[in-house]
């Protein structure tokens, strides 16, 4: 292993290198575009080999993937924001169709008003598309989401398409020294891409066709289980990965100082980071607080949740997301997660860092504060309004 | 020798199909599939042919068969050429079908963008002049004058009131390997323009009237008669164009009368003698620029 300085984007790209995708469709986007650039000069330089292909929408970045897959190639894209977007109708087809595809979203605020910076509502607004949604929280996280997606995505029992996300700016443009794997280690972990889902000239296939009400609901339920089967999935690939390369990640959520806890932040992405010194300090003063943070959105840990903030107090839930006229989607989620374990514990929902707005950790340290108050409510940091 | 419609193979790749008696575009799919033959890997977007062939589990592709996106027929060829060129496996061709508002409206962003990287595919659009299969609403390719669901004929518009983009030139000006305009009414013709594009490296396009009884408003047995008559009157050609020059490989010494085409038509039954008369002089425009480009 080497150690390297590398931003997030660069993290993230030295994985799909190491993945070894044979095709790779690209289409640049703010805070994406740095991805591309070294995918396509790994290409140049021959250390990638790969089909880079300079499609000309982000529309057909994903169709172009779908394409491939469909042929049993391992595919990549990356996008971000209006990009995905744009992409929203591919999204559902890729996931339908069962294509493992691996993207990378660089998340990033939504027009209007316009915004380059980060936030988290323009992967959590295609939260039901079908695929898989991680959220790395730094720049070594990403590169080894981009090794682990491919794995995860394409076993027979999940065939479903991994959006790996990273923080805009935060995550994608920030430097810090990153273990990056050896090729050999890389080959060993993750296997060629084999599937029986494609089109093959020896045996011609028909894909991607029309199922009516009597056959719908069967290919849904089945694209529903591949997803949920993600979740063990996720659990053996990380017990892999520690193998070949030495570092255990949780699974679907890590948990931190939160086995007295009796308030905890639920949160996910790089704001984890300030989220972890700001309970050390409140540690240290004598507060018991904790921390999950939601590394999968989809599947959703729904029990892992639930287990882990099983003897609060009380819980917030901070993201960089808000589903106007109601609440923040993880919110929601993490509510029904709390319902369905029988857990009637009080909780609030923190949005902040819309587009890309500072969090400090003094807001962190006030929503522990708050917490105190067992008040459920919904608080836009900075404005301090509910909306109501 | 070149294949013709005498010397085409027995094998069928597109049937079983609940396209509308008289389709046009199902056998432009057909006798296109027939040419190709098992290596090919067909790419169908939203749209007549995909509606009709890839019902759950009625499939009826005997080769490899799948349904785009409806922007996505290019951008799905290119996938597939890269996806399996990247795996060593070369001998094979990417077919793109898609009707004339996959091709000409909602698709031509990403054509555009397949011809400009000059991917190895064929692309074909089967041009019904309208959206047939969501039940005749106007696309860009339907001809002036023509009556469709949302260009109503009435006493004060008379039907559509623009002319048929012009597909084949635009292709043409991207510099692309290879393009050709063709008629289902002159099948031997699109038989040797298919078998020609097949053997030709980069991007290739061809763009073939296809008429649809059900929205032209003909009968079931008129579809191949009335794709001849359409080139016989001058109001489509037969073309190709390759190494930067435009080919026109039928000249009509005389015009057939292009009133009596309209007429058979229920989507033009309302034009005035003055509608007929604009359509003509179009035509006569068209080919003063025709004989005047396109070699013979």
């Amino acid at each position: 292993m080497a150690k390297k300085f590398l931003s997030g984007n660069e993290a993230f790209a030295e994985g799909i290198r190491l993945a070894r995708p044979q095709v790779i469709s690209a289409y640049p986007i703010t805070p994406q575009t740095i991805v591309v650039e070294r995918l396509s000069e790994m290409v140049e330089a021959g250390s990638l080999r790969s089909e880079f292909i300079h499609v000309e929408s982000e529309h057909s970045a994903l169709s172009c993937a779908m394409g491939a897959s469909s042929v049993g190639a391992r595919a990549f894209t990356a996008t971000s924001s209006q990009g995905l977007l744009y992409m929203a109708e591919c999204l559902t087809y890729a996931s339908g169709g069962r294509f493992p595809i691996v993207m990378m979203n660089a998340n990033r605020s939504t027009a209007l008003p316009w915004n380059i910076y980060g936030d988290q509502r323009d992967s959590i607004s295609q939260l039901d598309c079908g695929w898989i949604q991680a959220y790395a929280a730094d720049a070594q996280e990403a590169l080894d989401l981009a090794l682990m997606s491919y794995r995860i995505a394409e076993r027979k029992e999940v065939s479903t398409p991994f959006m790996a996300n990273l923080d805009g700016f935060v995550l994608t443009h920030t430097y810090e020294v990153v273990d990056v794997p050896e090729e050999e280690q890389a080959d060993r972990f993750l296997p060629k891409f084999e599937t029986d889902n494609k089109l093959d000239l020896e045996h011609p296939r028909n894909l991607a066709f029309s199922a009516g009400p009597a056959h719908n609901t069967a290919f849904k339920y089945k694209e529903h289980v591949g997803l949920c089967n993600a979740k063990a999935a996720i659990k053996e690939t990380e017990a892999e990965f520690a193998k070949v390369f030495g570092r255990q990640y949780p699974g679907l959520i890590e948990e931190y100082r939160t086995e007295d806890a009796e308030y905890i932040l639920i949160t996910l992405g790089s704001i984890a980071g300030l989220a972890k010194e700001t309970v050390d300090r409140l540690r240290k003063e004598g507060q018991r607080v904790g921390l999950v943070r939601i590394r999968y959105l989809r599947p959703f840990p729904n029990e892992e949740i639930a287990k882990a903030v099983s003897s609060a107090k009380a819980v917030a839930v901070l993201e960089k997301d808000i589903s106007f006229g109601n609440e923040g989607t993880v919110y929601t989620n993490v509510n029904s997660a709390l319902h369905k374990a029988g857990l009637s514990i009080p909780s609030s929902n923190y949005i902040g860092g819309l587009g890309g707005r500072n969090i400090s950790g003094e807001e962190i340290e006030g929503i522990f504060g708050e917490l105190k108050e067992h008040r459920a409510k919904i608080t836009f940091l900075g404005i301090g309004g509910d909306g109501k | 020798m070149s294949l013709n419609a005498k010397t085409l193979r027995e094998d069928e790749f597109f049937y079983g199909h609940k396209a509308c008696a008289g389709c046009g575009g199902s056998l432009a799919v057909r006798i296109a599939l027939k040419v190709l033959g098992e290596r090919a890997i067909a790419v169908l977007p939203a749209g007549c042919m995909s509606a009709v062939g890839f019902n759950f589990p009625q499939l009826c592709f005997g080769n490899n068969a799948i349904i785009s996106t409806f922007a996505g027929t290019a951008s799905m060829l290119t996938g597939i050429e890269a996806g399996l060129r990247a795996q060593g496996i070369t001998d094979f061709q990417a077919v793109g079908f898609a009707g004339d508002g996959g091709t000409a409206d909602i698709g031509l962003q990403a054509l555009s963008g397949a011809i400009d990287r000059n991917d190895d595919i064929l692309y074909i659009c089967y041009d019904n002049e309208a959206y047939m299969n969501t039940g005749v609403q106007k696309s860009s390719l339907t001809p002036f004058g023509a009556k469709t669901t949302t260009t109503p004929a009435g006493k004060n518009i008379h039907g559509n009131l623009r002319q048929k983009k012009n597909m084949f030139e635009i292709v043409a000006a991207h510099g692309i390997p290879y393009a050709a305009t063709a008629s289902i009414g002159y099948l031997d013709d699109f038989i040797r323009k298919v078998e020609k594009a097949s053997k030709i490296k980069g991007t290739k396009y061809i763009h073939i009237i296809a008429p649809c009884p059900t929205g032209w408003g003909i009968a079931t047995d008129e579809t191949v008669e009335i794709a001849k008559e359409v080139v016989d009157s001058g109001l489509w050609y037969l073309a190709e164009y390759e190494n930067g020059e435009f080919t026109l490989n039928r000249r009509p010494k005389a015009f057939s009368d292009v009133g009596a085409y309209l007429r058979k038509q229920g989507r033009f039954s309302h034009l005035t003698e003055d509608d007929i008369h604009f359509i003509e002089q179009s035509r006569d425009a068209k080919w003063e620029f025709i004989d005047k480009t396109f070699k013979l």
